[in-house]
């Protein structure tokens, strides 16, 4: 393979920056989730990088597991938001308050 | 240029770009599109880097069920209702995308000190994965962590579970009696 690894290191980088930027800014539930999707794949992807990097499948492993809590959590978060907007018709994390200071 | 250079400069654009116009479509349905092509760019990765049994499981995983779900969702929820655009906390926005290019540039500095731009991945991948990648991933899975493996299936069956119990409606039991009195009075 020709490609430098840090290439895929600055890649997942950058993209994890950007869903750093999309939690930060929307307040749309659905899109603060997309966001965080972003970013697990962008770690993802790092930690595929190192297993190349180091010549051990225990990355392409961690990689593995990942995915399936990210399965998990995307499941239960979106269950999460629907149940939100059968209460109060809105996915806006503003109006979601009762349990904040 | 060998060809997996030209496969990087080609798919980590493009990635890029979908991962843009995630964040600036106006319509959920535009941005979550734009996701799962910013996956399957994530799993070509994969097959640079010597994964491609994950490629095979972003690709039927992240693009194919997760992105459903997602889609579903949206559908479910109404999708004509502009999202609210304006601030409601001051500077956030610039503020966010300040700290965000500072958490690329402190990335960058440490990769640049501990791997190197230029450090070519090392030799004797192949010989790790003979068999095939699939394999030997298998045997790192259920060799080294094979006590994980299992505590995850309880994790997907409890998230399964709460996954239920959270959406559903809260439907009443109704008895025979109340049934009863319903139809008398329809017949009535």
């Amino acid at each position: 393979m020709r490609t430098p690894i840090a290439y895929f290191l600055l890649l997942g980088a950058l993209l994890f920056s950007m869903g750093t930027v999309g939690v930060l800014v929307n307040r749309n539930a659905l899109r603060i989730f997309m966001s965080v999707e972003l970013q697990l794949n962008a770690v993802n992807l790092t930690l595929v990088a190192f297993a190349r990097m180091h010549n051990d499948l225990t990355g392409q492993v961690l990689a593995f597991f990942s995915m399936v809590v990210a399965a998990a959590e995307v499941v239960v978060g979106l269950a999460i938001i629907v149940s939100i907007y059968r209460r109060r018709r809105s996915v806006d994390v503003d109006d979601v308050r009762e349990m904040r200071w | 240029m060998p060809l997996d250079n030209v496969v990087f400069w080609v798919f980590a654009p493009i990635s890029i770009a979908a991962a843009v116009g995630m964040l600036v479509m106006r319509n959920v349905v535009h941005a979550a599109l734009f996701l799962v092509v910013n996956f399957f760019c994530i799993a070509v990765m994969y097959l640079l880097l010597d994964a491609p049994f994950l490629f095979a499981v972003q690709i039927v995983v992240y693009a194919g069920a997760i992105m459903v779900l997602f889609l579903f969702v949206i559908m479910l929820l109404g999708v004509d209702r502009s999202d609210v655009r304006t601030e409601r906390l001051f500077l956030q926005r610039p503020l966010a995308i300040v700290l965000a290019a500072a958490f690329l540039v402190e990335i960058s500095v440490a990769i640049h000190a501990a791997v190197g731009f230029s450090t070519l991945a090392p030799e004797g991948f192949d010989q790790l994965q003979a068999n095939g990648n699939a394999q030997a991933v298998a045997e790192v899975l259920f060799r080294d962590y094979f006590f994980p493996f299992e505590v995850t299936s309880i994790l997907l069956i409890v998230a399964a579970i709460a996954a239920m119990v959270l959406a559903q409606r809260k439907v009443r039991a109704v008895s025979q009696a109340e049934l009863d009195a319903v139809e008398a009075e329809a017949v009535s």
